[in-house]
């Protein structure tokens, strides 16, 4: 059958973030509660008109019941998908099916963790088969695994994955809410310690507290809300495997299924997009992502993001807010893509704002590069 | 239906010393690790098969331990019978364990557990 996603029949009216960086004496669902009220009251949406809920958080099986029994609301419909740090992507792609077909009228996106405030590690609840637990596979090793084999077939150096560190960071120094602005060289970045080959502690994302939350409604409803809204042209996702050492071939992703599939729904390609938002939870991501979902080809990627290419005042802005590298890392970064590429679009992202944004990808990763998420949005101009 | 169960029987090999993977018999194909049925497929025609033991590193990464813990490697390892999975390649410091490397297995105890490693076949 026809892939008759509803391109520009929904939008994000509201968003917002809460906690960024650091919030002790929270729990995940108090900071998610806050940046549910912060990303309505920017739409002037009430509370009580909630009746599509969405929420995936660290360590809530029934999040679904317990988000709305907190909320005080009694939705009509409720989705945990829970694919990892993509979950949130795919959150906006059935909330549009949900939301054109009636289902609900006003959804509500949410995440929130305190993980840092916490146990300052990475919250996992996930535990290894037995066919994987004896070899202590850490997170960072797995993708390690992915940089290495890269870095085998196509001849990149650890300086290019350097160049994803560094230009994350300039995006952070220009984002008030980013937890690391210090300036980083490539030299520091070349010193920092290492945690699993060719990966140091700069390729890795940050461990920090954070909330996010959208609001979507259809997209007349968005036009009586909001002056601005970023319209959801296009919606994808895949997924390829749960292990990596299951994949195919350690270096693409499932975002070469969902990227063109995405693209073909909006009617864009990637020439077309102004801003990049990709959850970068390790530096060869950013890398690997580029290449799948088609702004350079496979095996180019370490090039394309070279001299700058992808910071503040280069040809492709990528990461604008800092990413999870600089910006923020609750575990679950996919929301803040999306944040963050609505933010670009309505014009509110402050100094780290890019002239002229009409078109914005969003793009979430989750488990170990195994599901992946692909959201086009646009301002009217695009409709 | 077949009797297999995945997880109790290739444990129960491997205490055995065995590294033992699945066959499925109308395709031929290798199967690791150890299912009901041969994914993609469906189907449960399955055998136990010996695994050769001969392997290729598919991709390799140390992992970095603050001291006094040591750092130790964590491989992607290609089955000669054309599955992959996880593994550690034992007998050379885990900074010299490349992509191509060829490796045999090794069945070996750690943690009072059976586990499959893997050496190294060439000269290093």
């Amino acid at each position: 059958m026809k892939d008759n996603f509803p391109r520009g029949q929904t939008a994000i009216v509201g968003g917002a973030t809460f906690g960024m960086g650091e919030a002790p004496g929270y729990g995940n669902m108090d900071l998610a509660a806050h940046a549910s009220m912060k990303a309505l009251a920017a739409a002037d949406v009430s509370l009580s008109e909630v009746d599509g809920l969405f929420v995936a958080l660290p360590d809530d099986f029934l999040g679904g019941l317990t988000f709305s029994e907190y909320l005080g609301i009694h939705p009509l419909l409720t989705n945990n998908n829970r694919t990892g740090g993509s979950a949130f992507l795919t959150h906006a792609m059935w909330a549009a099916l949900a939301l054109t077909t009636g289902q609900c009228n006003v959804a509500l996106i949410a995440y929130g963790s305190n993980q840092r405030s916490l146990s300052g590690k990475l919250i996992s609840v996930l535990k290894p088969p037995y066919h994987v637990a004896p070899y202590k596979v850490s997170l960072p090793s797995t993708y390690a695994l992915a940089a290495t084999r890269y870095m085998h077939m196509y001849g990149a150096e650890k300086k290019h994955l350097g160049e994803v560190a560094v230009a994350a960071r300039k995006w952070a120094q220009k984002n008030p809410d980013a937890f690391m602005r210090e300036p980083l060289t490539m030299e520091e970045y070349m010193k920092s310690r290492m945690v699993a080959d060719p990966l140091g502690v700069r390729d890795c994302c940050l461990v920090t507290d954070g909330a996010a939350a959208v609001v979507m409604m259809r997209a007349e409803d968005a036009r009586a809300r909001v002056k601005r809204p970023a319209y959801l042209l296009g919606a994808a996702a895949a997924t390829t495997h749960m292990e990596v050492a299951n994949m195919a071939d350690l270096t693409v992703t499932a975002a070469a299924e969902s990227g063109p599939r995405a693209f073909a729904q909006a009617g864009v390609k990637p020439a077309d997009i102004d801003v990049v938002e990709l959850y970068d939870a390790f530096t060869i991501n950013t890398i690997l992502f580029l290449e799948d979902l088609g702004f350079c080809k496979k095996g180019e990627g370490f090039e394309f993001v070279s001299n700058g290419r992808i910071a503040p005042g280069g040809e492709l802005p990528v990461n604008t807010n800092g990413g999870g590298l600089s910006c923020v890392h609750p575990g679950m970064y996919g929301l803040f893509t999306m944040v963050e590429a609505m933010q670009q679009i309505m014009g509110t992202a402050g100094e780290r704002q890019v002239d002229n944004v009409h078109l914005a990808l969003a793009h979430g990763n989750g488990g170990t590069l195994s599901s992946q998420a692909t959201l086009i949005l646009g301002d009217d101009a695009t409709l | 239906m077949n009797p297999i169960q995945p997880e109790k029987d290739y444990m129960n090999f491997l205490a055995q010393g065995k590294f033992m993977i699945q066959r499925a018999r109308e395709s031929g194909k290798y199967i690791f690790y150890p299912r009901v049925l041969e994914p993609g497929t469906g189907s449960t025609h399955l055998e136990w098969v010996e695994a050769s033991g001969c392997g290729t590193v598919y991709s390799t990464t140390v992992v970095r331990m603050r001291p006094p813990a040591a750092d130790y490697n964590v491989a992607i390892i290609e089955l000669a019978e054309g599955p992959r999975m996880f593994g550690r390649v034992d007998g050379i410091p885990p900074d010299l364990v490349k992509v191509g490397l060829q490796v045999r297995a090794k069945v070996i105890t750690e943690d009072q557990k059976p586990m499959v490693v893997f050496t190294t076949t060439e000269n290093s």
